[in-house]
């Protein structure tokens, strides 16, 4: 063996034998640095002949280089010794509890009237608001409920005092959406199709009634309207609503002053484990009133009942998200029960979307 | 309206079961709101004989019997009636029955040591009455195991309608089966309306002075009737209609009016005084009514009234003084036409309402006179006796009937105030061809995707909305209404109720914080630990609904935790951050607000502010809730609280969907920190903004991120450090122009009082 051979041998045990990085870097310097075994080697290249260079250089070099890549080697296992060591003292119990973030909710309300705007869009009806502190004008008067008229008495209307009065009008509190029908028809030219969610009041409260709640109006008003157009819509929203083909109306004539003819909607519902569900027809609920626009109401707004016909429809939203999402007390929809609003409440990107479903 | 199936059948020959009869009801428009049938109550209950009757050993007051109920297995059953004796036929209920009046179901027991099998009934207990001495003795023929319902004949279904305002013509029985008629369920059989020839000329003079409000007064007197309890099948009629009996006078008076529709009034004529009057009520005139309360009368109703004083409110509820009585041996009858306007204004005065009422004020049938008051006198002399005197008519009913002309043209009458056109008679076909028969007919539709529908404010409502929702809160729904005293403790309600339904909710709110710490405040009784609630709804103003958002914080805002410690609270920064957030997701350019104080009174004085673009438009008002507040609303520790008035963003202006041009800078930016000391009283955020502007083209963001007050800072003072990020353009910034910078950052910050600390 040369002489060659035999230092790269010692070293390279040498390097194996270092445990620590310190050790590591005084075999280096035994071998590389500048007064090193190898490179006095390296050094004695300068004083050779070309021939001698020519064949003890690359012995040299082929030295170097293993040494290099020796130290390299083993610094690198070092190095992860190490690593994994500290690693090893650093671990966490995954299993401890991560912070908490708070979940917020949408109310059912709001989220079903994002629901039914959304299914009016695709059908044309834009959204319509109206004030809730009204004059018993557009109220009652403009909608063909006289002042003596025995239907006032149904509506346990909330009234504020004479001297309040506007335009010498008595003020109230709308007891449904339906003067957005009014305001609507008295400012812009038909046609129209709206639809007018928001808050009504009533002088009510019991199990089922809150003096607050939620309605939502729709209104049509065009050419050669009929009761037929006022079937199909509403089987078509009671279907996209509900997302069930088999949603069956059973239309029953009723009385409203401000429709003629006036009619009341019940959808059928199946008994699913002792809850009612949308669908089939073991019983049937109401859930809409409408009918189609009386002249008098149309012409109370200045238009042509001649030219002009149409239909509108009113239902409780708050109804209608008891119906598809199962509460079944109208009081803790007001109560603000953090509980309940975890319970029954919507996720932020619950938004509802025809291509996605509008129900969550 | 309520009525016996029986009953309805007196009207209507057909054999349509109860539930088609319903079905047809329904399909009518006349909604059927309930069936109850008093056979079910009465399953489990059968006709049974006292076998024998034995003292009970332990107890003087109760007897063990021996009752046989049919099936041929004699039980023993104890007993506490006094009539109860061995031969006694009488209803007893077998073991599993439930008792009507109390809803006990009867079980195997032992009563003072014996046992007892079922129990034999009184006729409270079936609720057939209110006799409470003894048990029910029935003949001695009666069919012994025969189930008392089939015995008793009460297989009788009670219908419930609800009638529509447009239908005076359903408020009677007979109406009802006159439309079911209509609609096929069966055969019309109208009562046969007897001819009553008086014997002898009125006594009583009668007459109207007021035809406006009594166009018509039909009247007469029957002597020498004999009052007492009215005949069983009028009392059951009544009974299932939900009319407690009175007596026979007066119940004949309201069997016509719940059978013909038709309201009538029966005085006693002893009570009376001279000619009997429909009149004009005078100013502050009294009357006591048959429900025995006062009420003070005016100019505008119409009353009866004798030479003594007023009798009847008319048309809506007869005086105590005058009503019948046992000891009533003559009686006057009347059967009058009111105007339904009169009968209404009235009612609604007075706050009063009755059968009578709810029938007039629809409008009754003014061709109806002549024949009710014959059927009201055939009712009377059947079943009270007396002989009848000739009809005096005061005045005339209005017009009657439809006039059809040769071509078509039908003249409406007046008093048929539901029928105004043509669309009336398309209502009539519609509803009896049936609504089934309409065919559904799709809308027309526009071409292409639906066009969006909502309008600016309708979107950032749903922004906002959903924004607070992804950041943690929870959206709650309060009442629009609010305690005076907390409408006023948050600027003031305008809008106060003439006719709240309570005094806790009366004012409309002035701002959405009240129902929010209240919804808090509930929470936070029920145990929970921490609140977070928003609500968007409108604020009431004197000229204005306005939408706003309202926020509260209340309770920890982290639990306590292994890696925290304990629990964090809310405090006023985060009122600002969901403010700000929730600013942001409108669309408004935050950074240009200015923050501003004036938050409220209800906020702590120097935990509040509010956010403003420009000086007087005010977005938001937030911070740390005036502790008295809290207090007022039973509400511990810190509360934190925020409203976002939406109605002052500016709406954004139309811009399209492009975007400007992505251009970042082509050099990396650089930051200097600066530590200021300033006096305590000065507001960061004007320091901030004030370096912000000192050199708008290189300075691109300052940002305030230490704070520092004590050790090494003079008192009165507080050490601010900010971080200056400096955008070079085209090259990089000298040492010189870097000095420039943070010099003239120095000079601008000692304008505000800051020094640099050295």
């Amino acid at each position: 063996m040369s002489d060659i051979a035999t230092l790269q041998n010692q070293i390279l045990t040498a390097i194996d034998a270092a445990d620590t990085p310190d050790a590591l870097e005084a075999v280096r310097i035994d071998a590389l640095g500048k007064q090193g075994s190898v490179s006095a080697l390296l050094k004695s290249l300068g004083q050779m002949s070309p021939e001698e260079r020519q064949q003890q250089g690359p012995v040299i070099n082929g030295l170097r280089e293993a040494v290099t890549n020796g130290i390299a080697a083993k610094k690198a296992a070092l190095e992860n010794a190490i690593l994994n060591q500290r690693l090893a003292t650093e671990r966490l119990d995954m299993t401890l509890p991560a912070p908490d973030g708070p979940r917020g909710t949408v109310h059912p309300v709001s989220q079903v009237m994002d629901e039914l705007a959304e299914i009016f869009a695709d059908m044309g009806f834009a959204v319509a608001e109206g004030p809730e502190i009204e004059d018993d004008w557009h109220n009652f008067s403009a909608l063909n409920i006289p002042e003596t008229h025995p239907a006032r008495a149904m509506h346990d209307t909330f009234y504020f005092p004479d001297q309040m009065a506007q335009d010498g009008k008595k003020m109230l509190l709308r007891t449904h959406t339906s003067p957005v029908q009014i305001r609507t028809m008295t400012s812009q030219e038909p046609p129209i199709r709206i639809i007018a969610p928001g808050r009504v009041y009533r002088s009510d409260s019991d199990a089922t009634h809150t003096p607050m709640f939620h309605q939502i109006e729709g209104l049509v008003i065009d050419k050669g309207i009929h009761l037929g157009h006022l079937k199909w819509t509403l089987e078509t929203f009671l279907k996209a609503f509900f997302e069930r083909d088999d949603v069956v109306l059973r239309l029953r004539p009723s009385y409203f002053p401000f429709t003629e003819p006036s009619v009341e909607v019940d959808v059928g519902y199946s008994v699913v484990k002792g809850k009612r569900v949308i669908g089939g027809s073991e019983g049937w609920m109401e859930v809409l009133g409408s009918g189609m626009v009386h002249r008098k109401v149309i012409e109370a707004c200045g238009l042509d009942p001649d030219i002009w016909q149409g239909f509108a429809f009113g239902t409780g939203v708050d109804r209608l998200a008891m119906l598809k999402y199962g509460m079944d007390d109208l009081r803790a929809f007001f109560d603000g029960d953090n509980r309940w609003l975890q319970h029954y409440g919507f996720n932020a990107l619950d938004v509802p979307t025809l291509s996605g479903g509008v129900g969550a | 309206m309520k009525f016996s199936l029986s009953w309805l059948k007196y009207y209507l020959e057909t054999d349509a079961t109860i539930e088609q009869v319903a079905d047809c009801l329904n399909r009518i428009g006349l909604e059927v709101e309930g069936i109850e049938n008093p056979a079910d109550k009465l399953a489990g209950f059968r006709v049974a004989k006292v076998l024998t009757a034995a003292p009970h050993p332990q107890a003087d007051k109760l007897q063990v019997l021996t009752v046989d109920s049919g099936d041929g297995n004699p039980l023993q059953v104890v007993c506490g009636a006094p009539n109860a004796r061995a031969g006694l036929v009488g209803v007893f209920g077998v073991e599993g029955a439930t008792v009507p009046a109390n809803g006990m179901v009867l079980k195997k027991t032992a009563i003072r040591g014996v046992e007892s099998n079922g129990m034999m009934c009184s006729v409270a207990e079936l609720e057939l009455g209110d006799d409470h001495d003894g048990i029910i003795e029935l003949p001695a023929d009666a069919p012994v195991g025969m189930a008392f319902a089939e015995y008793a004949d009460a297989n009788d279904p009670v219908i419930d309608v609800a009638i529509t305002p447009n239908r005076q013509d359903c408020m009677g029985v007979m109406g009802i089966a006159r439309d079911l008629a209509a609609a096929g369920l069966g055969t019309f059989k109208p009562v046969e309306v007897p001819t009553i020839e008086g014997s002898n000329p009125c006594p009583t003079e009668i007459r109207t002075d007021d035809p406006e409000g009594c166009p018509a007064f039909y009247g007469r007197v029957i002597r020498g009737v004999k009052n007492g309890p009215s005949p069983d099948w009028m009392q059951a009629r009544l009974k299932a209609a939900g009319q407690r009996s009175i007596s026979a006078l007066v119940d004949c008076t309201n069997y016509l009016m719940l059978a013909c529709g038709r309201p009538a009034h029966a005085y006693d004529l002893a009570q009376l005084n001279g000619a009997v009057v429909a009149r004009r009520a005078k100013d502050g005139e009294m009357v006591t009514a048959l429900n025995g309360k006062e009420y003070p009368l005016t100019s505008e109703m119409t009353v009866i009234a004798d030479e003594s004083g007023v009798h009847d409110i008319a048309g809506i509820m007869g005086g105590e003084h005058s009503g019948c009585s046992d000891d009533t041996t003559d009686v006057l009858l009347e059967i009058a036409y009111f105007t339904p306007e009169r009968i209404a204004r009235t009612g609604q005065a007075l706050s009063l309402t009755s059968d009578a009422r709810s029938r007039f004020e629809r409008g009754v049938d003014p061709a109806f006179l002549d024949d009710g008051l014959a059927l009201l006198t055939d009712l009377i002399v059947q079943t009270c006796g007396g002989e009848p005197s000739e009809v005096i008519r005061a005045g005339h009913p209005p017009l009657l009937g439809f006039e059809v002309a040769a071509d078509w043209t039908v003249t409406v009458p007046t008093w048929r105030r539901d029928v105004d056109g043509w669309a009336d008679l398309v209502e009539e076909v519609v509803r009896i061809v049936g609504l089934d028969n309409v065919v559904s007919t799709p809308l027309p539709r526009a071409d292409g995707v639906a066009k969006p529908t909502a309008t600016p404010q309708q979107s950032l409502e749903r922004k906002v909305r959903r924004a607070a929702a992804a950041r943690g809160l929870n959206e709650a729904i309060n009442w629009s209404f609010l305690p005076q005293k907390e409408a006023d403790a948050f600027g003031g309600g305008i809008w106060s109720l003439d006719n709240p339904i309570s005094e806790d909710m009366k004012v409309m709110r002035p701002s959405l914080l009240p129902g929010l710490l209240s919804a808090a405040q509930r929470n936070m009784d029920r145990g929970a630990s921490s609140v977070r609630l928003f609500e968007i709804g409108r604020r009431y103003l004197a000229d204005s609904e306005r939408l706003t958002c309202g926020i509260v914080l209340a309770g920890e805002k982290a639990p306590r935790s292994w890696a925290m410690g304990k629990a964090a609270k809310f405090d006023a920064y985060d009122a600002k951050a969901e403010v700000l957030a929730l600013l942001a997701a409108a669309g408004v350019a935050t950074d240009g607000l200015m923050v501003m104080g004036e938050a409220g009174d209800h906020y702590h004085p120097g935990q509040s502010a509010t956010l403003r673009m420009g000086p007087k438009n005010i977005l938001a008002a937030f911070g740390t809730l005036h502790p008295a507040t809290a207090k007022a609303f039973d509400l511990d520790g810190t509360i934190i609280a925020a409203e976002i008035f939406l109605d002052a963003i500016p709406a954004k202006k139309g811009a399209g969907f492009m975007r400007p041009a992505f251009t970042p800078p082509a050099l990396q930016a650089v930051t200097r920190d600066f530590a200021f000391l300033v006096p305590d009283t000065l507001a960061a955020g004007d320091l901030v903004r004030a370096i912000r502007g000192c050199d708008k083209d290189n300075i691109v963001a300052v940002r305030l991120f230490d704070r520092f007050a004590g050790q090494g800072v003079p008192e009165g003072q507080v050490s601010l450090a900010i971080e200056v990020a400096l955008q070079p353009s085209d090259k990089s910034y000298t040492d010189e122009e870097l000095k420039a910078i943070s010099d003239r950052v120095v000079t601008t910050a000692s304008k505000q009082g800051a020094t640099l600390r050295g």
